[in-house]
């Protein structure tokens, strides 16, 4: 380009700020009526639902990741730690407590007779957001020190150590039980069961959608509320240049340590809500490839771009459990390949994954901020910084 | 102001509190043994299956390490290179017709070809990944070729699961990988470990003598010193990457085979945990630094072993992730690296 002319940066359009709230109240109405018009207890019911909790993770990892820069690969870890608290305060599997008895906690249909601890789902979610807040800090503890890179294998590794022990769990005993049920799984999990309405069941899919909706609303607007946050410019200044940031009085460790307890928390609110809508909190849903799976729906939507990240969690989670099984399954047949391209998928994430790196670092909806630092660094190379600095007025 | 024998003390944590932490596993166990059997024998063995199970992580670290050291780059795909070295190691078996049948020397040569197959496989593959993924971001922020690199890792594991199916695959077993040679002192030395350290050592002393010696090595050191003063003295940085990458995945290779034959059983997810491995093995040693992987793969090599033995094989991975943590934290410098930036 030449030296002389002035750089525009390229900058995401924006809607005026009345348009804008039509159209996030037409997408939120849409959302909200969606399941009145598909089949109760069908796929397509089944398959939004899930995208819904997928968005609520996809959230709470681009807090982590695209707020605050830090990049998690381990975020699997904060999935398996809310679903087996939803399996600790909510199945059969403390059954020996209280003489056989069982504890129950505003609780009422079947669950309310049988053994074992059975809490409110709320309560449930409320014990879920304590323990993966603390997990997500004391992961982020040792990592304080280390830089970029560093941050992501010990987070890795520390996923994958909570992986391990869900799987070999069955062999610790501790206070009489078992820590996990290791790949047999807890299973059957309460399910919600809300004041006023009478407990879910496995049939009806709206409930299930509808709270997964209002999950999705409340992180949302905790999200939007955390950017724009004193806490939020923080992050955003931390990712930019952790030196400069602490210079002008940022305080590193509080700002990272509630970067990962907060990001941690939305992930124990859907990981609670996971194990109770698929009825089992099983040792093999917790391996690194869930972590990518999150890791690519930010990716593809934009790091640190909200909306990017719902639109990104929704088009993977359709990618993963309606497009691939349902309707590209059948291309490597019809081309005489005998392969299931379900098994696949974790492939077409990592390709994912390379060309948007590659291509569209800042992903599908950029947010402005961060793709400005992106195109900086591949498009200015050397010299032709400072000529650019001095001209742009 | 820390009182004098407070900054004594952690002097000396910090010089010797790691290998203080890595001899406690072996010294309760001798102890354990010695009470419990009256000799060493069985540490022995775990120390030597070890060591040759640790050539293998010691080969893929030097991977890392060299990458690391000169683009500072944690590349993931190694460990999947390492899996692909395997597979073309036990397709080409296949190819050439080796079996058990077909006598020593023409054994030795179909591995001595094998070998040079599966390396050439491996390096070229780690060139390729090197030249699509990650030097189009070589000025991008750090995150983004990490992001990259566990595509491609993903990416190879697939490739991988195509090419010879989910399950693990037993492999014919050429060289009776579990016959005892000799035994010393009850230590019991197997034609497995042989070939661990008779393709190792030879690989690691003339990968360093290239290093040393070569007017490429050299390029090399420099470009890991300074890539932009390496540049003005006439050095072609991107050849130069290139060659280390090339080295790294040649070596993974190398090691993908010795896996081949010392298990007998290849599957596609074995170069994630091979990854993982030889990346804490590269952190162990001292991240940038050759002989700090080889040290830190043979370490972990006997950690691996001696909890498979004595803990149960469910629980290593977890185990050396501990330990991964645990360096990283107190000790990012490793065994033999310098205080980098990132010790902060």
């Amino acid at each position: 380009m030449g030296a002389d002319a002035p750089r525009t940066r390229p900058r995401a359009p924006t809607l005026p700020r009345t348009p804008r709230i039509v159209l996030a109240g037409a997408a939120i109405l849409a959302g909200a009526l969606f399941p009145l018009f598909v089949a109760s207890g069908g796929g397509l019911l089944d398959d939004a639902t899930l995208a819904l909790a997928y968005v609520v993770m996809a959230l709470g990892l681009n807090i982590i990741v695209g707020f605050a820069g830090l990049l998690d690969l381990g975020y699997v870890a904060f999935f398996a730690i809310g679903a087996y608290t939803m399996g600790y305060f909510g199945s059969l599997f403390h059954i020996e407590v209280n003489g056989g008895e069982g504890v129950h906690f505003l609780v009422s249909g079947a669950a309310a007779e049988l053994p074992g601890i059975h809490l409110n789902f709320l309560l449930v979610v409320v014990l879920a957001i304590i323990a993966t807040t603390i997990a997500g800090m004391l992961i982020g503890l040792p990592t304080l020190r280390l830089r970029g890179d560093y941050i992501a294998i010990v987070t890795l590794a520390f996923g994958e150590i909570v992986g391990r022990i869900a799987i070999n769990g069955d062999e610790i005993q501790a206070f009489g039980t078992k820590l996990t049920n290791g790949r047999q799984g807890i299973t059957p999990v309460d399910k919600i069961d809300l004041p006023l309405v009478d407990p879910f069941n496995s049939l009806n899919l709206r409930p299930w959608y509808w709270v997964a909706f209002a999950m999705v609303l409340l992180v949302l607007f905790v999200n939007f509320r955390l950017r724009d946050s004193r806490l939020g410019r923080a992050w955003i200044a931390l990712r930019e240049d952790e030196v400069a940031a602490a210079s002008m009085g940022v305080p590193l460790v509080k700002t990272k340590l509630l970067a990962y307890g907060s990001g941690a928390a939305f992930g124990g609110i859907s990981g609670a809500f996971l194990g109770s809508y698929l009825n089992t909190v099983n040792a093999d849903q917790f391996q690194f490839a869930f972590s990518i799976f999150i890791l690519a729906m930010v990716i593809l939507g934009g790091l640190g771009s909200i909306w990017g990240v719902v639109i990104g969690a929704v088009a993977l989670s359709f990618i993963n459990n309606r497009l691939i099984p349902d309707v590209l399954n059948e291309i490597p047949g019809s081309l005489g390949l005998e392969f299931d391209l379900t098994q696949l998928s974790f492939g077409i994430f990592g390709f994912l994954l390379v060309i948007m790196m590659v291509l569209r670092p800042e992903g599908l909806i950029p947010e402005r901020r961060r793709q400005i630092e992106l195109s900086e660094g591949i498009e200015d190379l050397g010299v032709e910084d400072e000529r650019v600095y001095t001209t742009v007025p | 102001m820390t009182p004098a024998p407070v900054r004594a003390l952690r002097a000396f944590l910090g010089r010797f509190g790691l290998i203080g932490v890595l001899l406690i596993m072996p010294v309760a166990f001798g102890i354990h043994d010695l009470r419990t059997e009256g000799d060493l024998s069985r540490l022995g063995n775990n120390l030597l299956d070890g060591l040759s199970n640790g050539s293998i992580w010691a080969l893929v670290a030097i991977g890392y390490t060299l990458v690391y050291g000169i683009i500072e780059l944690i590349n993931f795909a190694p460990g999947e290179v390492f899996m692909i070295g395997s597979f073309t190691a036990a397709g080409f078996f296949g190819t050439l017709g080796l079996t058990t049948a077909v006598g020593i020397p023409g054994l030795v040569a179909g591995l001595v070809l094998t070998l040079l197959v599966a390396m050439l496989a491996s390096g070229t593959l780690n060139v390729m990944i090197e030249r699509v993924g990650y030097r189009p971001l070589r000025n991008a922020p750090r995150l983004a070729p990490l992001i990259t690199a566990v595509g491609f890792s993903f990416i190879l594991q697939n490739v991988g699961l195509l090419w010879r199916g989910g399950s693990q695959q037993g492999i014919v077993d050429l060289i009776d990988s579990q016959e005892v040679l000799f035994a010393v002192v009850g230590v019991i030395v197997t034609h497995g470990d042989v070939l661990a350290i008779a393709v190792t050592v030879p690989l690691v002393l003339a990968m360093a003598t290239f290093i040393i010696r070569s007017r490429l090595g050299k390029a090399m050191r420099a470009t890991a010193q300074d890539p932009d003063a390496a540049r003005l003295m006439g050095i072609n940085v991107d050849t130069t990457i290139s060659a280390t990458f090339l080295i790294g995945g040649m070596l993974a290779g190398a090691a993908g085979l010795i896996y081949a034959l010392y298990q007998t059983t290849v599957w596609y997810f074995q170069g994630f945990t091979a990854g993982l491995i030889a990346f804490t093995a590269a952190v162990m040693g001292g991240i940038g630094n050759i002989r700090g992987a080889v040290l830190g793969g043979l370490i972990i090599g006997v950690i691996q072993q001696t909890s498979d033995n004595r803990i149960g094989s469910q629980w290593t991975p977890a185990i050396v992730f501990a330990y991964l943590v645990l360096i990283m934290v107190f000790k990012p410098s490793g065994l033999l690296g310098e205080e980098t930036r990132e010790a902060g």
